[in-house]
């Protein structure tokens, strides 16, 4: 029934934007697994059929990633992960600052990988949840010709803003553990301004002139 | 001569211990005291001189390989090696008790083979038989062995002492190692493992962006990633990997407040978290902790109730 469907689509949107901001109602927020696959599917066909990021233009990724995947993201809490025990140690200030850093290193490596996708096909496996959860994970498979799945599993929580994710786990390595050991020693060398410090560094090491970008891409051939 | 010569050999055998022993000596001075990695420094220069081989070696040669070859042929040379992996993979699933999928990786095999044109198309999976990824070191720790130390060797890269033992079995058993004859044996490996390099170059390059240090990163990845592998992609949780009670305030003002760990599901029943678990400030981030849920004894006696 296209047309009861249409209305009922109709109705869904009267009813979101009566709603106030800030006091969306359960009903209202995109189930977990329909946020992935929705995010998913539309960062992949861009990524796909843009020219300037197929030709390797990596501010056009960012750019991509800042506006459709970041929102999603709950930063603050996969940093605490990050930090562990150290967490709890650090000033407002310095939770800010860590959080700015590594939110910025992420939101690049998330660039550079989703800029590597070109056949790949994606499998969106069943979400097994009740529906009071506020917690599940979102499970993707990867599939390629000659390889086993690479599994994606995004870890959310429900908040009155939409389901945000606070870990990644790609191939059951999760970022956040993956950074915990990393975090730990460079906070008992040099403490949490230390981190901070280093973060920095990083995400400026990382930020390369143009030129040195279309450099790169001389050297990095085009996908056939 | 033969007193010489085992005089000789003596000493030479004194002296590489020595030289490992110093390696050593010298590997402590720089580890973190990880207790996962008790030869980092021993790691860390086998980890170095594979860094150094690969980008003098290594990379520019897997990089000339994909810029020269259409893909795919890329795909073809991936699919011929993957299919001949199929058959001790399958052989790994049966050590393993998993039946089903061994039999899956032999039909694989079988199919590939003949209707895939010797492997090069991987017309199983289109028929909906999955590729599985199995080897000995898996089959050891599915049977209880634990990781042991980390190591890295040369050429080979990250391992553990037990996937080590795997690893040599695999290579034993290895069907391009043993069945090719001698002259084309030695390019069939090169050309597996320039392609098996090439596949790893986005994965090299996004590493290099990500981690802040390198070694450490890869062995925390690698650790990971055989635990996940060994139970399948369905893990214990890990304590450490608990989501640590985390900031919203700043991040996101008026979110639902229920933290998403306090409780945690096992079958549907609901344990509570101990309230209080104290590590000792000394063991802090070194020991993970397992932890007891605190209403465990009267959740367990409900269940036991119901079933009776």
């Amino acid at each position: 029934m296209p047309a009861s469907s249409a209305a009922l689509a109709a109705g869904s949107m009267v009813a979101a934007l009566l709603a106030l901001p800030g006091t969306a109602r359960a009903e209202d927020i995109t189930p977990p697994d329909v946020l992935v696959k929705s995010v998913t599917l539309e960062v992949v066909d861009i990524v796909r059929n843009d020219r300037d990021i197929q030709a390797g233009d990596r501010r056009k990724v960012i750019a991509l990633v800042e506006t459709k995947v970041v929102p999603h993201f709950n930063f603050a809490a996969m940093t605490a992960s990050a930090a562990g025990n150290h967490w709890g140690k650090a000033t407002q200030e310095q939770k800010t600052r860590l959080t700015e850093e590594f939110r910025t290193l992420m939101v690049r490596t998330y660039a550079s990988s989703i800029a590597a996708y070109k056949d790949q096909k994606f499998d969106f496996r069943p979400l097994r949840a009740r529906p009071a959860d506020t917690d599940v994970t979102i499970n993707v498979r990867v599939l390629q010709a000659g390889a086993a799945a690479v599994k994606i599993d995004y870890e959310m929580e429900k908040t009155a803003r939409g389901w945000k994710v606070w870990d990644v786990r790609v191939a059951d390595i999760s970022l956040t553990a993956n950074y915990r050991t990393e975090f730990a020693n460079v906070v008992r060398d040099s403490g949490i301004d230390g981190l901070i410090r280093t973060l920095e560094a990083k995400n400026r090491s990382t930020e390369r002139p143009a030129a040195a970008i279309a450099a790169e891409k001389k050297n990095d051939p085009p996908r056939r | 001569m033969t007193a010489t010569t085992r005089t000789d050999s003596a000493l030479r055998a004194r002296a590489l211990l020595a030289a490992f022993a110093l390696a050593l000596a010298s590997g402590c001075a720089t580890t973190n005291g990880d207790p996962r990695d008790p030869l980092e420094g021993f790691n860390r220069s086998m980890y170095a001189f594979n860094e150094t081989f690969d980008e003098a070696i290594g990379k520019p040669v897997a990089t000339a390989y994909k810029t020269a070859l259409p893909d795919p042929v890329l795909g073809w040379v991936r699919n011929f090696f993957a299919n001949l992996a199929d058959v001790f993979i399958g052989v790994n699933n049966l050590l393993q008790g998993k039946v089903g999928d061994g039999l899956t990786d032999w039909a694989r095999f079988a199919f590939n083979t003949t209707v895939g044109l010797v492997g090069i198309n991987d017309v199983a999976s289109e028929m909906g038989l999955e590729k599985h990824n199995e080897d000995f070191g898996q089959t050891f720790g599915r049977w209880g062995a634990a990781d042991g130390a980390y190591l890295v060797w040369p050429f080979f890269g990250p391992s553990t002492v037990r996937d080590t033992g795997g690893g040599i079995l695999d290579l034993y058993v290895d069907p391009v190692r043993r069945h090719t004859p001698q002259d084309p044996r030695t390019f069939a490996v090169l050309l597996r493992a320039t392609g098996q390099r090439a596949d790893l170059l986005d994965a090299s390059r996004i590493l290099e962006e990500a981690a802040l240090d390198k070694y450490v990163f890869q062995r925390d990845a690698y650790l990971q990633r055989r635990r996940g592998l060994i139970y399948d992609g369905n893990p214990p949780r890990d304590p450490s990997s608990r989501r640590p009670e985390a900031p919203r305030a700043e991040d996101a003002p008026g979110t639902v407040a229920a933290p998403p760990h306090a409780r945690r599901r096992i079958a549907d029943r609901v344990f509570e978290e101990p309230a209080v678990h104290p590590v000792p400030p000394e063991r802090a981030g070194v020991v993970y902790e397992s932890r007891t849920p605190a209403n465990y004894e009267a959740v367990l006696a409900a269940a036991r109730r119901e079933q009776q």
